[in-house]
């Protein structure tokens, strides 16, 4: 197949940027999204011009490291990282669109990668359970409910790629920030920081620059990981019980 | 997974007298023996089930020198089950009130590194960070699917720490050190302990306690699991230990630099240069002592399971300034992956092997058999492992399992693009079990290969083939994880310690963890407890030396303006190394690769093309000098591949096989670490043995008919 790219490309985080259109012929189906970027990245390469930066690392679909808006969509048309979006969801003659992530808090550093180190700072802040090297007691000795594990583990999957702050009108950082808190939340280990957790890290959160959150669901929508949506009522309950009680 | 272990043939005892009656004391009078095996002999016959036949090698002398033998000095003797505590007993210790005048420099963010990076800022050492990935989180521990093995016995089935050993030791096919495997084991259960109060979500039953599994042949049920995401949330424990200390200011984190040149000053690692990736800036950092976490060399293949970035650079830096490289040729190379679709292709995803519990392993019968899998009858169909091996049949061991594979589609009768695949079938699973029950199975990965290729897995088998996975080899370290460099530490993936020729399944998060939370913060403390050595800063010559070697470099890299881009050079490489040093290894072909590795090294310095330029993010720069880096060590693996004539583990020598096709090790020659000494670019390296002794396990052959 062949098919019409239009990449963002901008130099650097303080120049401007621009799409730029290359056509690429010969497109197998069975190629990766960025399997077919690195195919035209050798070709600018030999053409003397700069490839297109793009971050990847595990291309399975686990480590969060790639994510672009392709056609307007976080991580394109299907519902799992770009490593994981093949050929075959693209139509023959197809003009496809690639920029990078668009919000305040995850600025341009060059093309179609983005500083994401916004995300760590919030982790840092109270995405943690305090338990130093040593110090743990026997694992069986405090049995966990099956029904909290499970949902813990869910809120646990996020990949923190930021697809849900590039989906959200507001650029919230809520799902991301979401995921954590009731992961640790739901955990009986997770209790005697549960209050000052959510506290510092919504704090963090809106320090960074990230919007609000005004219940739009988009997050969850294109969550690679499918992140439930009620993981951001957990947030908010645990944040008025907090609040409340003067934490 | 199986009620059988296929690391056990009681039945075949190997007579391993000439290494039990070896001295304990392994630094004694070895030098001349060390000396007489540079003779090295070795079987060529062909399907050699004999022992070794005295044959001279010919011209060792044209690929490497032998130098003095090592041993490792830090290791206790005495009882197996006291050495750790002795060793822990014997450290020196830092003063709380010191730790915080003594620094530490961590590279890597793995399981090995970020662990290891937590835990030493809880104990109050200034810790510096670096990763290459733009967060820690996202090292590719992250990837591990299966799980974690810890000698808990919570099943009551008869698992203890002394079988944890006891089953490493074995599936290292008796080349690991029985020191470090039993301490692995026995911190094993610690790893629990502490992921679980961290609040690692693993897999619980019903009544609240962990739920375990078993996992590649063993017969307890010892590995600990969250669903297929083990790696990842083990991952995130560490991470988010991690992030705590960055915020508490004892560990200071530099994501996306990238460890160019390792700094030895006054015999001792002092710090490293690393490259902002971001803005292209080379940066020196200093520190009283340096850890390697940097994980494995399987990108050496160009295409494997390893993430894009992982590398070798730091290791062949600090190997290049003379850390030893033991057992370079030892590679992991796992069955079932999803195979290539076409040249374009960058990497290998893994499927989990549980799907050799049900899937039938198949090719054509015929080469010339163009039909759809479906529309070949039952009997033009090769189930070939049920047939070569029927007791284990689709079960036997993962390097059995990759080079049947491989013959066949050398055959000429793999199926898929290219012919480099073979056929897991499902059929008939479904009709036994149902398409629900199958479902309910193996669900995650049939969607999984479906999402990949596109085919419906329950209507056409899955194609799969080999892909390398994991290396056992790496850097050489002590007992204390200390490499022959003094100050130099070196943890997880990234050491040679514990997983011998090969690596048990759910024993690698085991060790990243073990090295990682529970040694390296014991025995870091008793090289530190001679700090703070004397500062040192930019002017001092070693730093001023790594600068420019890296400068000179990068300048290098840039300057050539060749016609052939780094991948091109780097699936090159690839191929060279999956055909000569890959599953299957002959003379013939590991001598042919070093000559070709060589002739491909001075083509990249010659005609690479890498665009940009060195003061912004230039992901081509960075590749560019990660290939070059693989293209020396592939030469090493080679060298270590061809001088070690026999099989053992994931290294398969094709004239070290009995007469039915199975792995013949040399217990006589060959109980020995292989440790490397470089000299020099193009340089005979010095081979060092440590050699192997086996106290409290017996060695044996093993056999899969």
């Amino acid at each position: 197949m062949n098919i019409t790219l239009r990449v963002w490309r901008q130099a650097g985080p303080d120049t401007e940027g621009h799409m730029e259109t290359i056509e690429v012929p010969d497109v197998s189906e069975h190629m990766s999204f960025l399997e077919m970027i690195d195919v035209v990245n050798d070709r600018l390469t030999l053409e003397g011009k700069e490839p297109i930066a793009i971050d990847s690392d595990c291309r399975e679909g686990i480590c969060g490291t790639c994510g672009v808006m392709i056609n307007r969509q976080a991580h394109g048309p299907v519902r799992a990282t770009v490593c994981q979006l093949h050929m075959r969801s693209f139509d023959d003659g197809e003009t496809i669109d690639v920029e990078p992530w668009r919000a305040d808090a995850f600025p341009v550093v060059k093309d179609l990668v983005v500083d994401r180190s916004a995300f760590d700072r919030i982790i840092a802040a109270g995405g943690y359970i305090s338990a130093p090297t040593g110090s743990a007691p026997e694992a069986h000795s405090t049995p966990v409910k099956k029904a909290d594990a499970d949902h813990a583990f869910d809120a646990a999957t996020c990949i923190a790629c930021g697809a849900c702050v590039a989906a959200c009108p507001n650029g919230s950082a809520m799902l991301f920030t979401a995921a954590k808190v009731t992961h640790l939340g739901l955990l009986p280990q997770g209790q005697p920081e549960r209050g000052s957790r959510v506290l510092n890290m919504i704090n963090q959160h809106d320090e960074e620059g990230f919007g609000g959150c005004t219940n739009i669901g988009e997050c969850t929508a294109v969550c690679p990981k499918g992140i439930p949506f009620d993981t951001i009522s957990q947030l908010n309950r645990d944040m008025l019980g907090a609040l409340l009680r003067g934490e | 997974m199986t009620d059988h272990n296929p690391f056990e043939n009681p039945g075949q005892s190997y007579d391993s007298t000439d290494r039990d009656d070896q001295p304990m004391d392994p630094r004694g009078g070895r030098e001349a023996e060390g000396m007489a095996e540079q003779e090295s002999t070795f079987p060529v016959s062909e399907n050699a089930p004999s022992g070794p036949e005295q044959q001279q090698l010919p011209d060792a002398d044209a690929y490497f020198s032998l130098g003095d033998p090592i041993a490792d000095t830090k290791a206790p003797g005495g009882p197996i089950e006291s050495r750790w505590s002795e060793r822990k007993f014997g450290a020196k210790l830092v003063n709380p009130a010191n730790r915080r005048k003594l620094s530490v420099i961590i590279v890597g963010t793995g399981l090995a590194g970020a662990s290891a990076a937590a835990t030493l800022g809880e104990s109050g050492y200034q810790v510096k960070s670096f990763c290459y990935q733009d967060s820690p989180r996202r090292a590719h521990s992250i990837a591990a699917q299966g799980g974690i093995n810890a000698a808990k016995n919570y099943r009551n089935d008869g698992d203890s720490t002394f079988r944890l050993f006891y089953d490493t030791v074995k599936g290292g096919d008796y080349r690991s050190r029985e020191s470090n495997v039993y301490r692995l084991a026995e911190v094993s259960a610690n790893i629990i302990d502490q992921c679980v109060a961290q609040g690692v979500p693993f897999a619980r039953e019903y009544g609240g306690l962990l739920d375990t599994r078993s996992f590649g042949g063993v017969q307890v049920q010892r590995t600990f699991y969250a669903r297929g995401q083990t790696g990842q949330q083990l991952l995130l424990g560490a991470y988010q230990a991690l992030e705590r200390q960055i915020a508490a200011g004892t560990v200071t984190m530099y994501a996306k630099h990238d460890m160019l040149e390792l700094v030895v000053a006054d015999g001792r690692a002092r710090g490293i240069v690393v490259r902002d990736l971001t803005t292209g800036e080379i940066e020196t950092h200093f520190a009283d002592v340096v850890v390697l976490a940097t994980g494995g060399y399987g990108n050496v293949f160009f295409l494997s399971t390893n993430a894009m970035g992982s590398n070798v650079t730091a290791a062949w830096r600090a190997h290049r300034k003379g850390a030893y490289f033991a057992n370079p040729c030892y590679t992991q190379i796992h069955p079932t992956c999803i195979p290539v679709s076409g040249d374009y292709q960058s990497k290998l995803t893994l499927m989990s092997e549980s799907l050799r519990n049900d899937g039938r392993i198949w090719v054509p019968k015929s080469g010339e058999d163009t039909r759809e899998a479906r529309d070949i009858p039952e009997d033009e169909r090769d189930y070939y492992l049920e047939r070569r091996y029927p007791a284990f049949g689709n079960l036997v061991p993962r390097d059995i399992a990759s080079r049947a594979a491989k013959a066949v589609c050398d055959e000429g009768r793999g199926v898929g693009p290219g012919g480099l695949g073979v056929y897991l079938d499902f059929a008939d699973a479904i009709k036994r079990l149902g398409r629900k029950a199958v479902e309910a199975k193996y669900g995650n990965l049939f969607d999984m290969y479906a999402q990949i290729t596109g085919e419906d897995p329950y209507e056409t088998p899955m194609r799969i083939y080999p892909a390398v996975h994991y290396t056992m080899g790496g850097l050489w370290v002590d007992y204390d994880l200390q490499s022959t460099i003094p100050g130099l530490f070196v943890t997880g993936e990234a050491n040679f310690s514990d997983h011998g020729a090969n690596r048990l399944g759910a024993s690698a998060l085991m060790q990243g963890l073990a090295d990682g939370y529970f040694v390296l913060p014991n025995t870091i403390a008793d090289y530190l407890a001679d700090g703070p050595f004397e500062k040192i800063d930019d002017t001092h010559p070693a730093a001023v030396e790594a600068v420019t070697e890296v400068t000179d470099r990068v300048q290098k890299l840039l300057s050539v303006k060749g016609t052939r881009t780094v991948d091109s050079f780097h699936r090159e490489l690839g191929q060279i190394m999956w055909e000569y040093c890959g599953m299957e290894r002959s003379e013939e072909g590991l001598r042919k690769a070093i000559g070709m590795i060589r002739e491909l090294r001075e083509a990249f310095w010659n005609d690479v093309l890498v665009p940009g330029s060195g003061n912004d993010l230039n992901q081509s720069l960075e590749r560019a000098g990660r290939v070059a880096d693989f293209l020396e060590l592939g030469e090493l693996m080679c060298v270590d591949a061809l001088h070690r004539r026999e099989s053992c583990g994931g290294h398969f020598r094709a004239e070290s096989q009995t007469e039915d096709g199975e792995a013949l090790r040399h217990d006589d020659q060959f109980a020995y670490v292989a440790a490397w000494e470089f000299t020099g670019t193009g340089q005979q390296p010095v081979l060092h043995k440590e050699d192997l002794v086996y106290e409290f396990v017996e060695m044996k052959q093993r056999s899969y008919k």
